[in-house]
């Protein structure tokens, strides 16, 4: 049955989300585009833009490509894999894990763990550039949008995604 | 709660696997309700964003073909990617040691953008190899 093979997939992928949802993005497209072909490379970047413009955490792009495949138990079934193993974990193991604060071996792997999330993100950011079919004039949108971000920190996100959207109906993307 | 264990906990949450906020939610919750926190306060957080998205969904299902919806999702999508491009340059900025670290992110990169190789194997070598590195690192100081 489909759900509960998204249920199993996204269950997995949560035991591997350094990062946070933003750093599974190529993952979840090659398990939902590439493996199982439930989306076409177009929805699944449509649904990163959903998500990217919806208030929330950005976590809910999972419930879109439930909801995609599956409908609504599509969308719980995912939504809830993605949540529920984890916060299981670290409801049990928070306490002992704070009692390790400082120590070496934690240490290391939370310095080790910062290169590969940021390996991630940016890989999740070329996966979308390329699967979006970008014009030049969107690939500019991209360099002006990181060039923005980056100079005017106290600039709410919201309006570059605005900006995006407006210059995206107006055809530069 | 004061800003400093605040902070503590984000940390911790931030490099832990899964949505970090919903982590953040379970712990804060544990603190201050038990059992009961640690449910309802990311089930609080996510109730309504989750309603949301599902109705921006219908939207989408019921006008996606539109070229004029086709056309502002992809300039939303391109000031996405530029926010992400942004978030991993600011990630990088904030590793210290670069030339021990840098490559692990090029290598990263290299297996899943171009190899398409699976997440749970990256992230195993990275992890033991990276972590590696850090330990002897924090073992020169």
């Amino acid at each position: 049955m489909i759900v509960g093979e998204l249920f199993l997939e996204f269950t997995l992928l949560a035991f591997v989300a350094f990062g946070g949802a933003t750093a599974l993005l190529p993952e979840m497209h090659r398990v939902v585009v590439e493996n199982h072909h439930w989306l076409d490379d177009t929805t699944f970047t449509h649904l990163y833009a959903i998500a990217q413009a919806a208030p929330g955490p950005n976590v809910l792009v999972v419930t879109l490509i439930g909801w995609e495949i599956a409908g609504l138990a599509g969308a719980l079934a995912a939504t809830l894999a993605m949540c529920l193993p984890m916060s299981v974990l670290i409801y049990l193991l928070i306490d002992r894990w704070q009692g390790f604060s400082g120590k070496r071996w934690q240490q290391a792997v939370s310095l080790g763990v910062a290169p590969l999330a940021v390996g991630l993100v940016f890989s999740g950011a070329m996966l979308i550039a390329t699967s979006a079919g970008l014009s030049p004039a969107g690939w500019i949108l991209v360099g002006a949008v990181v060039l923005a971000n980056l100079r005017f920190r106290e600039l709410h996100p919201l309006w570059l995604i605005a900006a995006g959207a407006i210059l995206g109906i107006g055809g530069f993307a | 709660m004061t800003g400093e264990e605040f902070n503590t906990l984000l940390g911790l949450c931030q490099f832990l696997p899964g949505p970090n906020v919903i982590n953040l939610a379970v712990v804060v919750g544990k603190r201050y309700q038990g059992v009961a926190g640690a449910v309802v306060a990311p089930f609080g957080l996510l109730a309504g964003p989750f309603v949301i998205v599902l109705l921006l969904a219908l939207l989408y299902d019921r006008y996606g073909n539109l070229p004029i919806a086709q056309a502002m999702l992809r300039g939303i999508a391109a000031a996405g990617c530029g926010l992400l491009f942004a978030m991993a340059w600011r990630m990088e900025m904030a590793i210290r040691d670069k030339p021990f670290f840098l490559p692990f992110t090029v290598l990263t990169v290299a297996t899943i953008a171009w190899l398409r190789w699976p997440l749970p194997a990256v992230m195993i070598a990275g992890l033991a190899l990276s972590g590696g590195v850090a330990w002897w690192r924090l073992g020169r100081k």
